[in-house]
């Protein structure tokens, strides 16, 4: 099996506490892999390194195999790795066609073009087009993202991080937030994501969770606390007590 | 239309020429002809319209503030002046362009300094680029002229062929083009990939380096480019009034260029142009009732127009010329409305 995302070793801490301690993660070509653990687990610290948003104080990260520790964060987007945020992080002042379309632009190599008129260019349209399609948002493509709902919100944080094409998708809790009625479509799409593209899944609901993933990593106070197949892990009597009085972990 | 000639139309939609713009150019081209006792004043309201408009590409766009955009303003100034003084550069067009060149360089230097930190580090860094360089020109007065300014500058005919006449009107003419040509440019650039990345810079920095946007690269770049605009602003000053003061590097300068965009709004390159010539009319306007207190009345004006929002009043405005211009040319040609759909 080819590792498509690996930490060796890392460790962060802010002043004197430590909130990753001595992670080591293998996540699989391919594979939906969850990273879970209660409030405060450090799960968001570890995508924050992942990404090169924070700097970890040691350990290495790599990205199929190559070293991408020293990367800044745009970089590694470059080199396949992209996320969505636990909180919306979009442009409010512009248009889900334009978000779209700077992602797609940014990964063609026409960000820095600054003669050609956006808009202009068959290839990148095509694209635009598809994901707006797919994700629902041909209809608003022209309202500012601000004045967007949720759910839609919700879809364009998720095209965006797939506009950019990667080959490792980190999702920050997809649904968080999302009102029920407009949850179905935020988990249509991540369930319908291509199976080669690799998913490292950061959650806090159960349900979505297990219904998702085929390995389970376990977080608690910044280091490991288990690893394995989601019905291993349900059954995992650590996992059970830090839940215990949380959330009870049904499969 | 399928999807995706769609989506590649309505991609093009800020970028279109309406009918509001082309007759906002039009009218402005009549002022020339129209007020042929005028030209100094006109002129002096195009370099600072342009001047505003360079400071609108890197804090309405970039979203970067900055309290010595005179800084630029200022080289491109005495650059102009100490080409023409020396004989170096006499033909004005290649001396302006060789004078935005000087400030680009410096806009280039600077630029390090001002992408790092965040908005209070910013103003304080370029308040301070321009304190220093004020303070320089004043030191090194042998090539300055210090206090008294560079003296004695005389113009060369445009292209060899057209003289600066005593009446401003070749100057403005002159800097009418110059603004033209450099909004066009403008223009071009915020409408296309790179212009969009700056939008979605100062909308959310974090997401702009998550899809993959080289952040500090392209402030670098429109910090750059605006103290080329800046320099070319400075250069025109210098031109068309054959004096080059230290006071081009004056904090005023660059304060009365933040009031200018305030009043005319950010992010669409008319904010600047509209925002100068109501500056200089109230100006005009309050120093002709109230010589001594005309700095009140613009500072009222400016607590109005914060408070109201300016969105509001333009609609106030507006409302009149928009209803005929909707008789005439339908919806879509109303004058723009800054900010949201222009």
């Amino acid at each position: 099996m080819t590792i498509a995302l690996e930490t060796r070793n890392l460790e962060k801490t802010f002043g004197g506490l430590r909130v990753t301690r001595d992670l080591s993660l293998k996540i699989e070509q391919g594979a939906r892999h969850a990273l879970i653990g209660p409030n405060g687990a450090g799960k968001t610290t570890v995508i924050n390194q992942l990404t090169g948003v924070l700097k970890p104080n040691s350990g290495r990260i790599l990205l199929e195999g190559q070293d991408i520790t020293d990367l800044p964060v745009h970089k590694r987007v470059l080199r396949g790795l992209s996320r969505t945020f636990q909180i919306n992080q979009l442009y409010p002042d512009l248009t889900p066609l334009e978000t779209i379309g700077l992602a797609v632009s940014e990964r063609l190599g026409h960000g820095g073009d600054w003669w050609r008129r956006m808009g202009t260019r068959n290839d990148v349209n095509d694209e635009i087009a598809d994901l707006l399609t797919r994700f629902h948002l041909l209809d608003v493509m022209n309202e500012e993202t601000v004045t967007l709902p949720y759910g839609k919100q919700r879809l364009l944080e998720i095209a965006v991080a797939i506009a950019a094409k990667p080959r490792v998708l980190l999702l920050d809790e997809p649904a968080a937030g999302v009102p029920e009625s407009e949850r179905h479509d935020i988990l249509a799409v991540v369930g319908s994501l291509p199976r080669d593209v690799t998913v490292l899944l950061i959650e806090h609901d159960m349900d979505l969770v297990f219904s998702f993933a085929d390995r389970i990593s376990v977080l608690v106070s910044g280091a490991l606390l288990t690893e394995g197949a989601p019905d291993q892990v349900a059954r995992d009597p650590q996992v059970k007590a830090v839940y215990l009085g949380e959330e009870a972990v049904n499969v | 239309m399928n999807a995706s000639s769609d989506v590649g139309y309505h991609a093009q939609r800020r970028a279109r020429w309406h009918y509001g713009q082309a007759a906002f150019w039009l009218v402005v081209l009549a002022c020339g002809f129209l007020f042929p006792t005028r030209y100094l004043i006109m002129t002096d309201i195009l370099r600072l319209a342009l001047f505003a408009m360079s400071l609108d590409l890197v804090l309405g766009y970039a979203g970067i503030v900055s309290l010595g955009h005179a800084a630029f303003f200022g080289v491109g100034a005495y650059a102009a002046g100490l080409l023409a003084l020396h004989g170096i550069i006499n033909e004005p067009v290649l001396a302006l362009i060789a004078a935005g060149l000087a400030a680009m360089v410096l806009g280039f230097a600077t630029s390090f300094l001002v992408i790092r930190g965040v908005d209070l580090t910013r103003l304080m860094v370029t308040l301070g680029i321009a304190l220093l360089l004020e303070a320089l020109a004043e030191r090194f007065s042998n090539i300055t002229g210090g206090t008294d300014g560079l003296q004695g500058i005389e113009m060369q005919p445009i292209f060899g062929e057209i003289p600066f006449d005593m009446f401003g009107k070749a100057g403005f003419f002159y800097s009418l083009a110059v603004l033209f040509a450099l909004f066009l440019l403008a223009r071009r650039i915020v409408h296309s990939p790179f212009g969009l990345s700056l939008r979605a810079i100062k909308n959310n920095p974090l997401r702009a380096a998550a899809i993959g946007i080289p952040v500090n690269r392209r402030l670098i770049a429109i910090y750059t480019l605006a103290a080329f605009y800046a320099g070319i602003a400075g250069a025109l000053f210098t031109q068309t009034t054959a004096i080059a003061s230290l006071d081009v590097f004056a904090f005023e300068r660059s304060a009365d260029l933040m009031l200018v965009l305030v009043i005319g709004g950010t992010g669409y390159l008319y904010g600047g142009l509209i925002g100068a010539v109501i500056f200089r009319m109230l100006q005009e306007v309050f120093s002709t009732i109230t010589p001594q207190y005309w700095q009140f009345w613009i500072g009222l004006v400016l607590v109005v127009i914060v408070l109201v929002g300016r969105q509001r009043l333009h609609r106030w405005v507006l409302y009149v010329p928009n209803l005929i211009i909707k008789q005439v040319a339908g919806r879509k040609a109303v004058v723009a409305v800054p900010e949201s759909d222009a």
